[in-house]
């Protein structure tokens, strides 16, 4: 089945078409993982994203009901070099094209994927579309124009669960979290719930006050996709528990709502980070984390304010590569956030640690 | 925290000789080492045994020692040179070893050198299996279930509790020396018994069977701050039980999840911190059953190793420079990546290609020795490539070793059904191959992978190449094939030559189609990132895609082709050479590009030349270089320097309209084609030993019959002297046609008896010749150059012989039209010089000849052939006012000797013959001959020759009468003497006391037992009469091998060593730096010839 990829700027690469058929489109970013792509592809963080898989072999040893980080499928398109007939892994039970298939979404594969990816580096992440329906480019290009941009979106609410639900902690229970769901992976909650919290999972756009009510001994906030800017509900919800010193933890689009909440800036980045290999900086102990990524936001870090509305914030973490802030922690009220992915999955388990730093903060506030 | 100032100068010790399971990856690792911690300033010394290095050329280091890597002599430069640090992890297990050996005798201790980069304690957990184990157990890894024992009997309770198969293996080797899997109690009882004997504390380990797992290597570094980073994964192809130096490896891994890649990474770094590598890189291998995915720990090694080159390579990431850095203080997140420039070292490269490693074996050359693949490597060198996936990259590596190997065609001889399946169970060179033609023949993909072991992803891997080889094949002519179709072969690597032969059509046909629809390649870049940064370094591999990625430079630009994977025969020595060339072209000002398919090497390094392409050295892959370079200003093509590789390639690319610079392809030819040699000499009234081209069986005797036997006999256009063979009658004669029946024609030498060889190097630039040295054989004629010793300068020529030498070398370049490196070989007897062989190329003896003259042969030669003239070199300073003959006697004598791998080649003759089968070299170097002499025996670890003891004597009858002055002299040196019942009874004749021992055949003990029993420390045994091996010498010298006696074979090999002996016996041994002696010799001609 023959498949087009085209970005907003007019390049085009031919492919062929894998997993459902149909149109797609969404930003185009590129994620240079060696390993995970069914991690990827569940997580919601890139919702509305078209993820370009730089190593060539995608699929390679299938999909299991382990080690997705969601219940369906997330990305809304998938591009690759190529991608596996045959499954090999005790695990698994399933072919990467047929999960895709399963789940209706689109991919292509035989691209020259590194062509992709230095275009992205270049111009920075754009619009693109995949078709199976359109092959001819002017008009899939015509399509992609008129497309939304991730820039203004919030796609946060809605990511996340709709009810709210428990989930108990693995043995003893310790403390009583409320975690806000814009789009939250698993081996958070299940990080969380290995940490000895009962956990709450509850809607994007949950009322603080039913969530101070819930007294919790600290509230997550999750990761999940689009522009942290747009998510005016949970910004406001988190200067509200703030002001109440509740302990909070935030990762990835979590961190870039508390970083607005201090009072910092968020902004655009050219074509984001993504991959398990990034290393960040821990400030305070100088160590270096190699670790999971996923953001196309981030927090400035001039913007970081030593006196704003909940006090002094300081940088935490930093990437090497680029000094761009990973991390952020408020010297006046109980609360810290990175913008990577302690969690993993996909990626290094470096940063674990920042489960258990969450927790002394709780035992601390208590 | 920066670099340490509190240490000024910094030991590295090397590798020493290329041997089975070391090869020219510490020279590569070295070198990034030594250049790195010079440009921080520190003083490097350096012990490398090797002169085939590019790490021992003089400006590598500060202070060079081509010394033996043995801690008395390591203790000599310690006390001469008093560095503050010594960093062990560069030499490989040699250098591991002797660094240990220095420090837990006190000797650092005594002279304050501090061990850096890995501690006593690390090294002793990692390298002995038990304490390694028990670590493991502490840290809650899993490891195999293990018992250690120092004789048979303590291993059998373990052996009756687990059943076979069980792998035993000897504490402390390389390479899986000493191990094997026992599959039943004979050979349990055997391999215990030998590898008690292999290992240098006499303990063996006997382990759990994981065979069938699947295996994996990570290449992790570490730094002070405890920084982890890993840098490659690597999946071997072939599971457990298949060492990994002969397995097929592929990288990154391919067929593990993430959840099961992280628990295999914290589980790297946790073997890492428990063992207490502070700083740098090291291995950690790991098996993983495929069935339930338990992962164990195989083994660390915490240094750098084969596979830590190979992941360097493979992903762009300089691991033994940064470990270097590591060592004397840096954190990882202080030192830039060279690729990207922006970012740091502290980081985990990511790739966005796939890469394939094949061992290269050299069975043909030990015809008797065991061909199945196991626990113990036996691989001489391996190829690497790259492609986006691992179909392309498996055909392109396929295509690269050399080994008259085009790619995946779909056949394996004649094997039937059985046969086949057979082949597929048992992991043997050419596994791959039978795969091919198993899935070729339509057997299941499952059926094969279970067979195998093979991973049931990678074996559909291979099936697509069949599916997709076997639509071309039903397209019948090339004119059937479409572009789309065409573009879907090359897109899973079948190469131009396996087109061709699927389509009956020529590679040139299948070329000139691609080219006409467009179907070429594009070039990509190796960048640690995976595009994510731009990258600064020009290192490239073709593939077909859409993009290419290189930028040429309008500078006048040269091509140097390398000599592709490490074989016998051809080894580091050609790599050095193209390196060489690199430079000096590059200081010239031209724009260097490299091509070469050999991971171990300098030349692959990034930053070696301009631009590197890691690619096949076929012309398919040379032309498509070409191609893209000529958008440049492309002068031309070196194919002089990269061995017999790229010499076979000059025809082909002067046809295709590439230029060939210095010797043209006529003129190789000439060179080659012994009838118009032979002619050329006749002209040149030059001697040459009679002979003639046989094109039939027949005429082969009958020629024989016409020049006399003995006659020396081989295939034409053969390096290294395959199947060449000293023939002593007609019956012999016949013997060997049927053994190499079917090789095309047979050349038939007189050979030439008692004859002294000499090898000659020259440069000549169309007018005037240079030679580099002229270097006399301690060992007769018949004796393949590569496998004898000699001695630089000659130690029994006259001046007037080398004069006539200097004048014969002239002649023979300027007829032959040769432009640039010459070697020649040369017989002499009675005072007549024969030419041998010509060889139009850089040759086997270019760096020891710069090592032992200080004269950069390969660079000048690489100027000549770019339009320099001597003369023009000599102003410059390149070269010296005179030459190796017209030039003083230098006062140092340096010798060469040959590493033979016997040992790992068990029951295989070590007589020494025309057939080459040495792996490497060393160099011993001194101002007296006999300790030169000696210092080169020590250099291979195997010869050591012995200051005093029992001489075990067995000589043939030719060479009774010789021999009895040199035995006096050995008895005068205090030696005991033992000899079999006619070597005594001559000696006794003549004086000299013999204990009679016996021959094997007579009874028990016998001299076998003896040297078993440790009571024999020098055996010389010249072997008598004609071919048969099974002689009773054949099982003196097997014996000696394998329990690390050294032998001597030869009569001029004895004589030596008595001087040798004599050498050390007079302490004289002492040792001095290659500057030094550099100097001196620069110095001493100046004085004698003023400008
Ligand atoms: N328990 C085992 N069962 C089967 N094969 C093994 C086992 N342990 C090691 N091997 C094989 O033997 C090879 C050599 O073993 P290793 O421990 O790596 O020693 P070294 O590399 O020092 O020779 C490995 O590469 C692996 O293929
Ligand atoms: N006519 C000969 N008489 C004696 N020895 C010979 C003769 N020809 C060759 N040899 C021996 O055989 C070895 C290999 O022969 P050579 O012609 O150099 O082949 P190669 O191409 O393998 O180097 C030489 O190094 C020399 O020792
Ligand atoms: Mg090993
Ligand atoms: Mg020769």
């Amino acid at each position: 089945m023959p498949a087009l990829l085209v970005l907003e700027d007019g390049t085009t690469f031919r492919g062929e078409g894998f997993g459902a058929g149909g149109t797609t489109f969404g930003e185009v970013v590129f994620n240079t993982a060696l390993s995970g792509y069914q991690e990827v592809v569940t997580d919601p963080s890139y919702r509305r994203q078209l993820v370009t898989m730089t190593y060539p072999h995608q699929g390679n040893y299938g999909v299991n009901r382990d080690d997705a980080e969601s219940h369906t499928v997330q990305a809304s398109g998938l591009i690759v070099r190529e991608v596996s007939r045959t499954t090999s892994n005790h695990r698994s039970e399933e072919s990467l094209d047929g999960y895709l298939a399963r789940h209706g979404v689109v991919g292509i594969s035989e691209v020259d994927t590194r062509r992709l990816t230095r275009r992205i580096r270049s111009v920075g992440a754009m619009r693109a579309g995949i078709s199976t329906e359109i092959l001819d480019a002017d008009e899939l290009v015509d399509r992609v124009r008129q497309s939304p941009g991730m820039e203004g979106a919030d796609l946060a609410t809605g990511a996340g669960t709709t009810e709210p639900y428990d989930a108990p902690a693995e043995g003893d229970a310790r403390f009583r979290v409320v975690a806000y769901d814009f789009g939250m992976k698993r081996n958070i909650l299940r990080l969380l719930t290995g940490a000895g919290c009962d956990v709450r999972v509850v809607p994007a756009t949950t009322d603080p006050d039913d969530v101070l009510a819930h007294e919790p001994d600290g509230v997550f906030l999750s990761n999940g996709p689009g522009d942290p800017a747009a998510v005016k509900h949970g910004i406001a919800a988190i200067g509200r528990l703030l002001q109440e010193q509740t302990p909070l933890f935030g990762i990835c689009l979590g961190h870039q709502l508390l970083g607005r909440a201090v009072g910092a800036q968020t902004y655009k980045m050219t074509f984001g980070h993504r991959g398990a290999n990034q290393p960040v900086r821990n400030l305070a102990s100088g160590q270096v984390e190699v670790t999971s990524h996923n953001h196309g936001f981030a927090v400035a870090t001039e913007s970081l304010p030593g006196d704003g509305p909940f006090g002094a914030v300081e940088q935490t973490h930093v990437n090497l590569n680029d000094d761009v802030n990973e991390g952020l922690r408020c010297r006046d009220v109980p609360a810290f956030s990175v913008q990577y992915h302690p969690e993993a999955a996909p990626g290094p388990h470096d940063a674990r640690y920042l489960f258990a730093d969450f927790v002394s903060l709780m035992e601390g506030a208590r | 925290m920066p670099k340490r100032d509190d240490i000024e100068s910094i030991l590295i010790l090397g590798s020493g000789p290329i041997v089975i399971g070391q090869a020219c990856e510490f020279d590569y690792s070295g070198v990034q080492a030594c250049k790195a911690l010079r440009r921080e300033g520190y003083r490097v010394i350096l012990v490398n045994s090797n002169p085939a290095t590019i790490m021992t050329d003089p400006d590598v280091a500060d202070a060079t020692y081509v010394e033996p890597l043995q801690a008395a002599f390591v203790e000599k430069v310690i006390a001469a040179e008093r560095p503050d640090a010594l960093l062990p992890t560069l030499g490989g297990q040699t250098g591991l070893n002797v660094g240990l050996e220095l420090a837990e005798s006190g000797v650092l201790a005594q002279y304050g050198v501090e061990l850096i980069g890995a501690g006593v304690d690390a090294i002793r957990v990692a390298e002995d299996r038990r304490l390694f184990s028990e670590a493991m157990a502490e840290i809650g890894l899993d490891v195999a279930a293990a018992v250690r024992a120092t004789s048979v009997e303590e291993a059998q309770a373990f052996a009756q509790e687990h059943g076979f198969p069980l792998l035993v293996r000897a504490s402390f080797t390389l390479g899986g020396a000493g191990s094997g899997m026992a599959h039943d109690q004979a050979s349990f009882d055997r391999l215990v018994a030998e590898g008690i004997a292999a290992s240098p504390i006499g303990e063996v380990q006997v382990d759990e069977s994981l065979l069938g797992w699947k295996e994996y290597e990570l290449e992790v570094m570490r730094d002070h701050a405890d920084n982890c980073v890993v840098i490659c994964s690597i999946e071997n192809l072939d599971a457990m039980g298949v060492h990994t130096g002969d397995s097929i490896t592929v990288a990154p891994a391919q067929t593990l999840t993430d959840v099961e890649y992280q628990q295999m990474r914290d589980a790297a770094f946790a073997v890492m911190r428990r063992v207490g590598v502070a700083t740098g890189g090291s291995n950690v291998q790991f098996a993983v059953n495929p069935a339930t995915g338990r992962q164990v720990v195989v083994e660390m090694n915490p240094r750098v190793s084969r596979s830590s080159a190979l992941a360097s390579k493979a992903t762009g990431f300089p691991i033994a420079k940064i470990a270097a850095l590591l060592a004397v203080g840096y954190t990882l997140d202080e030192i830039p990546n060279d690729i990207t420039r922006e970012t740091l070292a502290a980081f985990e490269p990511v790739i966005d290609y796939v890469v394939t490693k094949i061992p290269r074996f050299a069975f043909e050359k030990f015809p008797t020795a065991d061909r199945e693949l196991t626990t113990r490597m036996k691989s001489v060198g391996e190829v690497m490539a790259i492609g986006r996936t691992f179909k392309e990259s498996v055909g392109k590596a396929l295509r690269s070793l050399e080994d008259g190997t085009i790619g995946f065609t779909g056949q394996a001889g004649d094997l039937d059904d059985d046969a086949l399946r057979e082949a597929l169970r048992i992991p043997h060179e050419r596994r791959l191959l039978d795969v091919d033609a198993a899935l070729t023949r339509g057997w299941d993909p499952a059926e094969v992978a279970q067979l195998t072991g093979y991973d049931p992803w990678f074996v559909d891997q291979l099936l697509q190449i069949v599916e997709i080889r076997r639509e071309v094949r039903s397209c019948e002519t090339l004119r059937n094939v479409d572009a789309t179709l065409l573009r879907r072969a090359k897109r899973v690597g079948l190469s131009d030559a396996v087109l061709a032969a699927v389509l009956h059509t020529t590679e040139a046909a299948v070329r000139q189609r691609r080219r006409e629809q467009g179907v070429v390649p594009v070039f990509k870049t190796v960048d640690t990132c995976s595009a994510e940064f731009q990258a600064h370094t020009p290192y490239h591999y073709s593939t077909y895609e859409e993009e290419t990625e290189v930028e040429v430079s309008g500078r006048p630009t040269v091509v140097i082709l390398g000599s592709g994977p490490n074989r016998i025969g051809q080894g580091i020595e050609f790599d050095y050479c193209c390196v060489h060339a690199v430079l000096a072209l590059r200081e010239a000002g031209f724009d260097t590009v490299m091509v070469n398919c050999n991971p171990e090497t300098v030349s692959t390094d990034y930053d070696t030349a301009d631009r590197l392409y890691f690619e096949p050295l076929t012309l398919e892959d040379v032309l498509a270089v070409t191609d893209v370079e000529a958008a440049g200003d492309l002068r031309g093509v070196l194919v002089q320097f990269g061995g017999q590789t790229p010499l076979k390639l000059a025809h082909a690319l002067a046809e295709a309209g590439v230029p060939i610079l210095g010797t043209p392809p006529e003129a190789i030819d000439r060179a080659e084609d012994r009838g118009r040699f032979g002619a050329i000499l006749d002209q040149l009234g030059i001697p040459q030993p009679p002979g003639a081209v046989a094109r039939s069986l027949d005429e082969a005797v009958t020629t024989a019959q016409r020049i006399g036997f003995p006659v020396l006999v081989r295939p034409s256009y053969v390096l290294g002297g395959r199947a060449m063979e000293i023939v002593y009658d007609t019956d012999h004669m016949h013997d060997w046609l049927e053994r190499n029946a079917g090789e095309g024609d047979v050349l038939v030498d007189k050979f030439l008896e008692s004859a002294v060889e000499v090898d000659v190097d020259a440069v000549f630039d169309g007018s005037e010749v240079f030679v580099g040295g002229v270097m006399e054989h301690i060992e007769e004629a018949g004796v393949h150059s590569g496998d004898s010793a000699c001695v630089l300068p000659p130690y029994t020529l006259g001046r007037g012989q080398q004069h006539r030498l200097r004048d014969y070398t002239a002649a023979i370049a300027e007829a032959l039209g040769t432009r640039g490196l010459i070697n020649i070989q040369y017989a002499i007897r009675d005072d007549v010089i024969h030419v041998l062989e010509a060889n139009p190329r850089a040759s086997r003896t270019t760096p020891f000849v710069s090592k032992a003259t200080g004269v950069p042969l390969a660079k000048v030669a690489a100027r000549v052939m770019t339009g320099a003239t001597l003369a023009q070199l000599r102003d410059e300073g390149l070269l010296p006012p005179v030459d190796g003959i017209t030039g003083p006697e230098p006062g140092h004598v340096a010798v060469k000797e040959a590493v033979l791998p016997f040992n790992r080649f068990q029951g295989v003759d070590t007589m020494l013959g025309p057939e080459m089968r040495s792996t490497g070299e060393v160099m011993g170097i001194d101002t007296d001959f006999g300790v030169a002499y000696a210092k080169s025996q020590a250099g291979t670890n195997a010869m050591v020759l012995p200051a005093k003891g029992t001489v075990f004597v067995s000589i043939a009858n030719r060479d009774k009468r010789a021999m009895i002055f040199p035995v006096k002299r050995l008895v005068e040196l205090g030696f005991e003497v033992m000899a079999t019942q006619g070597t005594a009874e001559t000696l006794r004749r003549a004086g000299v006391q013999a204990r009679l021992v016996h021959k094997v055949h007579e009874g028990t003990p016998t001299i076998v037992d003896h040297i078993a029993a440790g009571e024999v420390d020098l055996v010389l045994n010249t072997p008598s009469g004609s071919t048969g091996t099974r002689v009773d010498g054949y099982e003196i010298r097997t014996a000696a091998v394998s329990h690390g006696v050294p032998c001597i074979t030869t009569l001029s090999g004895i004589l030596a060593a008595i001087q040798g002996i004599e050498g050390l016996r007079e302490n004289k041994v002492g040792v001095r730096s290659l500057q030094d002696y550099h100097a001196e010799l620069a110095a001493l001609r100046l004085s004698t010839h003023p400008h």
